[in-house]
């Protein structure tokens, strides 16, 4: 460091890191602090003893719901995340074509964007109870005599259908939106010199367009794998623990059975898998950057 | 090979009119260039040729084929792109091979041709490498190489020198006219730069709001400028312009107020029509002589001043002189020196003058 | 397969319509259920429980209102304290890292940087569960601050990210030109930078704001009785009938709604950093 010489005064010198420091400190603590006393409550009983009594509950006890909710959390993963992208990828190259009223279209699109988990399960309830819009209408329609039953216990595969709905309607805007960045900043030319030299429609999505768009992909389906071990909101909304899933069985745990260790060893699991894909992810855009870079 | 012909094209983006009725007959082989200032529709001529564009308006014909609303792909054109367009994600050999393989070609005689498009650019040592590790003009190069490699009935090329630096683009401007002449493909070939337009084209078509201003040879869109905009646009100083009154009756000459020019026969009855009217009179400042300078014999106008402003460019100097009101710019060689301030009389050759009609902006002669 | 000629062929007609089918069907995905769930929240509820008024038609307040008085007024208000002390503090916390990241060169910034964007795929809702231990001793338990400094946590990657890049597009040479012409850092920063980002900042105020208010898990886990708006839906207003439920949906909404409108031209982008 050789920028006292230039007449930098100390203050200068370090005033990044002094406007840093306050937040990456309070990001430190409400991180740090949490996980270690996480660490703590999952492994120690009430006398500050270390125990896996909590693991042992977690993973075999009969009350526990662990492999069930981890077994659905991967189920609703792998049901709506394939759909997200499919259509992610379908409206933004509907939207990269030039049309009247486009960027309404594109307003539209996001609005979900700004919907909550709770919110999006409440609307795709009013489509989906028994009163709900889809019955009434079908009925009326003469599509069907009675009304579908999507919620109860005894629905259990309708209740998984709603979820993935509800979703899919709510969460694929985030999708969207990753990848329609990506879309628009393949320049309009590239895709232009596929046309001029003979590619109809499907080589050019074929050759040009998908593998270019690879990167963006890539991001989402991570974003998405991430999102889909924290759901929540929606499940509890349409199935409540119908369909458990592991953040529903952590706030069970906690909230209703005051079984703190247990609730504490989900959510450092919950951390754990999170970190390792964010750690993939983090791979990944490190090397997306330096070629970017490159180019 | 085949030639090419645009018949009314009107183009609309929203409210704004990009052509207003293009009409063009490109000829089997020819290299003709479309020049004109940035939104003067050149750019958009050449993307209906290329069928990126529909027309609202018009038809453009192949030959004896109607290719209007055909889509790229079914036209056999190929196109140099401004920013080149080398797709980032192959290798240089895959970029060219391209247009090939979707024409279903065999891959033995992908490879021969690739081969031959390849030394004819001189890239045969980068075709393994990716479009990121070349340089500008290398890339520009894989460009042009793509484009030939099929065969094209039509290579369009939109200003692809525009993004190399200078030295680069001046050794490419012969380059790629040494190439076209030698594969004989109809080309057409945009830019707003006058001398490559000048230097490149065996015809121009200058183009100004959405219109075709003229087409014919460098030599007569230089010598024989049909309008006042195609006068100004081409040639560097521009020409200089200046309102004249036709004063027939009497001495029959062109009273510019500060000074005026004797008529010639043939020059007043070019103008019998204009009788007491206003005029636009342009000469090129390369046309106009200090009077020590002057050719020996040179008869014509003479024209003084004094000297406002000097541009000494190395090969050749700019005199900006003020004529009264006016300003005229004089381009001699550069081995003389003026000062500011001096008197200068200049001299110019009747049969170097260019006039216009003040209404319609129309050579008259 | 085209028929030369004055006019184009069909088929590019009917690929526009078809084309046009599709972008009104992909519209319609969107705004159907939001807008069947607003009528069904104003729906009386005759309308809502005959078979056959597939759309209402007798409109109330009633359902707000019983919504209201079962606590969701108290729960809104506690939403809306929650959410702007979140933006206050994750603000007056990110903001300077933001602008650091944006205007300094300085050792290590691309390992802190890689780190904060690390951070931002945490997921923030494990942290609530041990924190219940901390906030009991602190008596932060069952408090809207309490909730509001989780809240931060979650935010503050994505403010400063956000804020960086929003005074990454301020040019650097308007601030340059502040320099030359007498002011220093500080004044700079507050009479050209600020006013310069402060379009860009509301929207990234308006993102945290919908972040706070949307957020259920830890407020539900943190709070007790202080229950804000989604833990309210979430503990209580399940066991209300449906038509209450709607209404619910309807309260949630609605700020969301509001600000995609009056922050739509930042949507995208904003959005866009936040998992770029």
């Amino acid at each position: 460091m050789t920028s006292n010489k230039q007449g930098y005064s100390l203050v200068e010198r370090y005033l990044p890191y002094l406007l840093i420091a306050p937040a990456l400190g309070y990001l430190l603590f409400f991180i740090g602090y949490p996980l270690t006393q996480g660490v703590l409550l999952a492994f120690t009983d009430q006398n500050g003893h270390f125990t896996l009594q909590h693991v042992y509950y977690l993973l075999y006890s009969p009350s526990s719901n662990f492999w069930p909710a981890l077994e659905d959390t991967l189920a609703l993963a792998a049901v709506i995340i394939p759909i997200q992208i499919m259509l992610a990828l379908g409206f933004s190259l509907m939207l990269s074509a030039n049309f009247k009223g486009k960027d309404m279209a594109l307003y539209i699109l996001i609005i979900p964007l700004t919907i909550s988990d709770v919110a999006g399960g409440l609307i795709w309830y009013s489509l989906l109870t028994a009163n709900g819009f889809f019955n009434k209408l079908f009925m009326a329609l003469g599509i069907i005599n009675q009304p579908i039953q999507f919620f109860g216990y005894q629905f259990r595969p309708m209740e998984f259908i709603a979820i993935v709905l509800a979703e899919v309607w709510r969460a694929t805007a985030l999708v969207f939106v990753i990848i329609f960045a990506g879309l628009q900043m393949i320049s309009r030319e590239y895709i232009e010199a596929a046309e001029v030299f003979g590619a109809g429609t499907w080589t050019k999505l074929r050759h040009i367009i998908f593998p270019m768009l690879k990167p963006s992909v890539q991001t989402a389906l991570l974003i998405r794998t991430l999102f889909a071990f924290q759901v929540f909101g929606v499940v509890m909304v349409l199935a409540g623990r119908d369909i458990p899933v592991l953040a529903g069985e952590a706030y069970y745990e906690q909230t209703i059975l005051y079984h703190y260790g247990v609730a504490a060893l989900y959510a450092l699991i919950i951390a754990a898998i999170s970190v390792v894909i964010g750690y993939i992810y983090i791979k990944m855009f490190k090397a997306q950057y330096l070629k970017e870079v490159a180019m | 090979m085949v030639d090419v012909r645009l018949r009314g094209l009107v183009k609309r983006f929203g409210k704004t009119i990009a052509l207003r009725g293009i009409d063009l007959d490109i000829r089997d082989g020819e290299f003709i260039v479309l020049l004109g200032p940035s939104g003067c529709g050149k750019t958009t001529t050449l993307r209906i040729i290329a069928g990126l564009e529909k027309p609202d308006e018009g038809r453009v014909l192949f030959g004896e084929k109607d290719v209007t609303y055909l889509p790229p792909k079914d036209r056999n054109v190929s196109m140099v792109f401004q920013s080149y367009a080398v797709w980032p994600h192959m290798k240089v050999r895959d970029n060219i091979a391209f247009p090939l393989k979707i024409r279903g070609v065999p891959q033995e005689e992908i490879d021969k041709r690739v081969k031959w498009a390849a030394e004819l650019l001189q890239i045969d040592e980068l075709l393994d490498r990716y479009p990121h590790q070349l340089s500008g003009g290398q890339r520009q190069r894989v460009a042009v190489a793509r484009a030939i490699v099929i065969e094209p009935d039509v290579l369009l090329m939109d200003e692809p020198l525009s993004n190399l630096d200078a030295l680069l683009r001046v050794k490419m401007r012969s380059e790629l006219k040494k190439l076209q002449r030698r594969i004989g493909v109809t080309t057409i070939y945009v830019t707003h730069d006058q001398v490559e337009a000048m230097t490149m084209g065996d015809r121009i078509a200058v183009m100004n709001a959405g219109k075709i201003q003229q087409v014919g040879t460098p030599e007569e869109i230089y010598l024989k400028p049909a309008n006042t905009f195609v006068a100004g646009f081409v040639g560097s100083p521009q020409m200089n312009f200046f309102d004249a009154t036709v004063k027939l009756d009497g001495e029959k000459l062109l009273d510019a107020g500060e000074f005026t020019i004797s008529l010639t026969g043939d020059l007043a009855a070019a103008l019998k029509d204009y009788n007491n009217k206003t005029v636009i009179v342009g000469i090129r400042p390369e046309y106009m002589y200090p009077r020590e300078l002057a050719p020996k014999n040179m008869i014509g106008p003479e024209i003084k001043g004094v000297i406002d402003f000097v541009e000494a460019l190395g090969s050749d100097t700019i005199i900006h002189l003020k004529v009264g009101n006016k300003h005229l710019v004089i381009k001699i060689s550069g081995s003389h020196h003026y000062r500011i301030g001096e008197e200068l009389t200049v001299i110019f050759g009747l049969d170097k003058i260019h006039i216009f009609d003040k209404n319609t902006g129309r050579a008259i002669i | 397969m085209s028929t030369p000629g004055e006019t184009p062929p069909i088929r590019y007609y009917l690929l526009r319509i078809v084309f046009a089918g599709i972008v009104i069907l992909s519209c319609t995905w969107v705004l159907l259920p939001i807008i069947i769930s607003i009528l069904y929240a104003f729906s009386s509820p005759q309308d809502f429980y005959s078979p056959k008024e597939i759309i209402p038609l007798h409109y109330t307040l009633s359902n707000i209102q019983k919504l209201l008085a079962l606590g969701a007024a108290r729960a809104t208000m506690n939403s809306i304290i929650v959410a702007v002390m979140t933006v206050i503090f994750s603000f007056a916390l990110g903001l300077p890292a933001g602008y650091a990241f944006a205007r300094f060169a300085f050792k290590g910034k691309d390992s802190l940087k890689l780190l904060i964007i690390g951070l931002r795929m945490f997921p923030m809702l494990v942290i609530a569960i041990p924190l219940v231990t901390l906030y009991i001793k602190l008596g932060l338990n069952d408090t809207l601050l309490g909730v509001a400094l989780a809240h931060t946590t979650m935010a503050l990657p994505f403010v400063i990210l956000i804020t960086s890049s929003i005074f990454v597009s301020v040019p650097i040479e308007l601030e340059e030109a502040g320099y030359v012409f007498g002011l220093d850092r500080k004044q700079t920063f507050l009479r050209i930078t600020l006013p310069l980002a402060l379009p860009g900042l509301t929207a990234a105020a308006i993102f945290t704001f919908i972040m706070s208010w949307n957020e259920v898990f830890m407020a539900a886990v943190l709070t007790l009785t202080n229950r804000t708006l989604p833990a309210f839906i979430l503990t209580s207003a399940m066991a209300a009938p449906d038509i209450i439920k709607f209404a619910a949906s309807f309260i949630m909404i609605l700020p969301a709604l509001i600000f995609v409108f009056i922050a739509r031209r930042y949507l995208v982008s904003m959005w866009g950093i936040t998992v770029r």
